[in-house]
């Protein structure tokens, strides 16, 4: 094992898996997708030297249902895919949520909809962050923007699941998988420091316990609303706990960009070339996209701040953005929320964001508006170009 | 004087939702006298699936886990894996396991999965209401074969026979066809289940046993005649007896 700081060269879906291994998982199910194939080939190699749990499944479909059948016996486990596969997954992530069972789910996105491509793409923030599957539920979204935060999210992201009851998504794209860069390996999760898991089942003979049922079904309508109110205040507790954003060069900054992940690289990038003109513009990442800084984006709408959301989608987190500026501040009428982003697998470029930037500050950028799809002038919304 | 039939230890002792004359019950004591006999009701996990059987969790004193429909052979791998000294039985009817959960079921037994499904088929699927199963006769009316099932004009495909299906696989090791219509079949059944739970807790593959079993309800019938069509119309078609039994060979 490295020593402790350590550097090491490896790619993002490398260090996910590692940083799996580290927090302790001792099953993981998959189906071969691309582009997280480096992930099951990892868990592959070192799991089954250490006698711990890889099964390549038959579907998507088997794979979550596998992890919720292990994630029933209360063992870390996790799963990993890319956006069709996590699609057919929101079956399974449904009635995990709906049981109240924690697990991993890794999804290195690529372009949609349907086959799309297997380009880097943010498509999949609205299936992500507003529970994909059906029912009401959420559950905790990581989003990494670099091979370091790849090994330390996916480590975080066990303790978070156990903690919450609640699946754990750590939502990477195609280039933070397939990217190599440096990163600092946490250190091995000491297993004994665990929470117990008394509602899982299995030992039950040994224990006296009562016997445990693992289920989402409720068929009394009063008895599913109790128990899905008591998740939901829960969920009040993860917002007000565990809400991640780092804020950037925002107080000299009249515009302040929003991106999560690869796309908060690329706004940091036209930050420094804005910089290098003597523009300041802040950046505003959110490193979990549920919960979402509604707060953090309104305090700054608050004081007047543009927004410029960078996104690799047509526009999904740029929605949050809005909520958190127009339906909460009175005050916040000198603000406005505009948009850049590529789609398609197309990532932007630091200059195209920059460009946009400054037309921002001209004053010669549309607002973004969620009512319509033609500009003021007529002409069709197109993100990029 | 001594008791000699008792009410099983694992079963719970409450009156089922099931409807008069259905299989579901006599098929949970089976299950359970077993589990009692093994000694394993602190170390048994049931898996039930969507379905009428989806209450299964009710009437079982044991650890149980409901998987989403047709899915419950692979909750069934994620909980065998993490727990390999547990008694885990797969609990499904025809429409999870041979229409939605196919390819679930196909997979589990050929990786040799130490579990066993108990898969009760009854050829209509109850809780919905009485549609057609993938296990339905032809020439059976169903609410969505008003007709009959009818394999050529209405391409409706023919009953699917499970365990010979299976038996063509590997990582099977034991299958077994019984009934509940009789005592005899009863009694017969039982031995089948018990030799499939001992071979699993011996870990040596995969083993299931398939039950014929009546649904009065939405065959339309009453409890007796239902007993009648079972032998009658459904023996004929799905075999009773061991299908595949391959225990000592790999003992």
């Amino acid at each position: 094992m490295p020593e402790k700081t350590e550097k090491l060269l490896m790619k993002g879906n490398e260090a996910m898996a590692e940083g799996a291994l580290r927090a302790g998982c001792a099953a993981y199910f998959c189906y071969p997708i691309t582009p997280q194939s480096e992930i099951p080939a990892y868990m592959a190699k070192h799991m089954l030297e250490r006698h711990l749990v890889f099964l390549q499944a038959e579907s998507e479909t088997a794979a979550i249902s596998m992890v919720y059948g292990a994630a029933a016996t209360g063992a870390r486990v996790m799963t990993s895919s890319s956006s069709p596969g996590m699609s057919l997954k929101q079956e399974g992530i449904s009635y995990l949520c709906g049981a109240d069972l924690p697990c991993v789910l890794v999804n290195v996105a690529r372009s949609g909809p349907g086959l799309g491509g297997i380009s880097p793409a943010q498509g999949d923030y609205f299936q992500s962050t507003r529970g994909g599957g059906h029912g009401d539920y959420y559950h905790i979204v990581l989003a990494p923007k670099d091979v370091q935060e790849c090994a330390d999210f996916t480590f975080e992201a066990f303790d978070l699941a156990d903690k919450w009851r609640m699946p754990v998504m750590v939502l990477a794209d195609g280039l933070i998988g397939q990217m190599m860069e440096g990163v600092v390996l946490p250190e091995p999760k000491d297993l004994s420091t665990l929470l117990p898991k008394p509602w899982a089942v299995g030992q039950q003979g040994r224990t006296a316990r009562a016997f445990n049922h693992v289920s989402s079904m409720s068929l009394v309508p009063a008895e599913l609303e109790a128990a899905i109110n008591a998740r939901f205040a829960r969920y009040d507790l993860v917002r007000k706990t565990e809400t991640r954003v780092t804020l950037s060069n925002c107080e000299k900054a009249e515009l302040v960009m929003i991106g999560y992940g690869s796309s908060s690289r690329v706004a940091w990038g036209a930050i420094q070339l804005a910089k290098a003109q003597g523009i300041e513009i802040g950046l505003l990442r959110p490193r979990g996209l549920w919960p979402f800084p509604y707060d953090e984006i309104t305090e700054l709408a608050e004081q007047g701040k543009k927004f410029l959301c960078v996104e690799m989608s047509m526009g999904q987190m740029i929605e949050d953005v809005l909520l958190a500026v127009g339906a909460r501040s009175a005050r916040s009428k000198e603000s406005s929320v505009h948009f850049v982003g590529r789609c398609g697998g197309n990532i932007p470029s630091e200059e195209e964001v920059f460009a946009k930037a400054k037309e921002i500050l001209a004053g010669r950028s549309e607002p973004w508006r969620l009512d319509g799809r033609l500009r003021s002038d007529g002409s069709a919304r197109g993100a990029g170009r | 004087m001594e008791a000699t039939y008792k009410h099983p230890k694992s079963l719970v002792s409450l009156q089922t939702k099931y409807c008069p004359g259905c299989g579901h019950g006599v098929i949970h004591r089976l299950i359970t006298e077993v589990i009692d006999e093994l000694g394993l009701q602190g170390n048994s996990i049931i898996l039930n699936p969507v379905g009428c059987s989806i209450w299964a969790d009710l009437y079982f004193a044991t650890d149980s886990v409901q998987a989403p429909h047709g899915r419950t052979p692979a909750a069934a791998t994620g909980v065998k894996r993490m727990l390999r000294d547990h008694l885990v039985v797969c609990y499904q009817g025809d429409g999870d396991l041979a229409a939605i959960g196919t390819a679930e079921a196909v997979h589990a037994a050929n990786r040799g999965e130490k579990f066993t499904t108990i898969f009760v088929n009854n050829a209509i699927y109850g809780m919905t209401g009485g549609q057609m199963a993938p296990t339905t006769l032809i020439g059976q009316k169903a609410a969505t074969a008003p007709e009959g099932r009818d394999p050529l004009e209405a391409g409706m495909g023919y009953p699917i026979k499970v365990l010979e299906m299976l038996a063509t696989l590997e990582g099977t090791r034991y299958l077994a066809r019984g009934s509940v219509d009789s005592p005899v079949n009863v009694r017969k059944t039982k031995q089948y289940i018990k030799k499939a739970f001992e071979a699993q807790m011996r870990g040596l593959g995969f083993t299931m046993v398939e039950i014929l079993s009546p649904c009065p309800t939405n065959w339309g019938m009453k409890p007796v005649e239902a007993v009648e069509w079972l032998k009658d119309s459904m023996m004929p078609v799905f075999p009773l007896g061991e299908i595949k039994n391959q225990l000592e060979a790999v003992k």
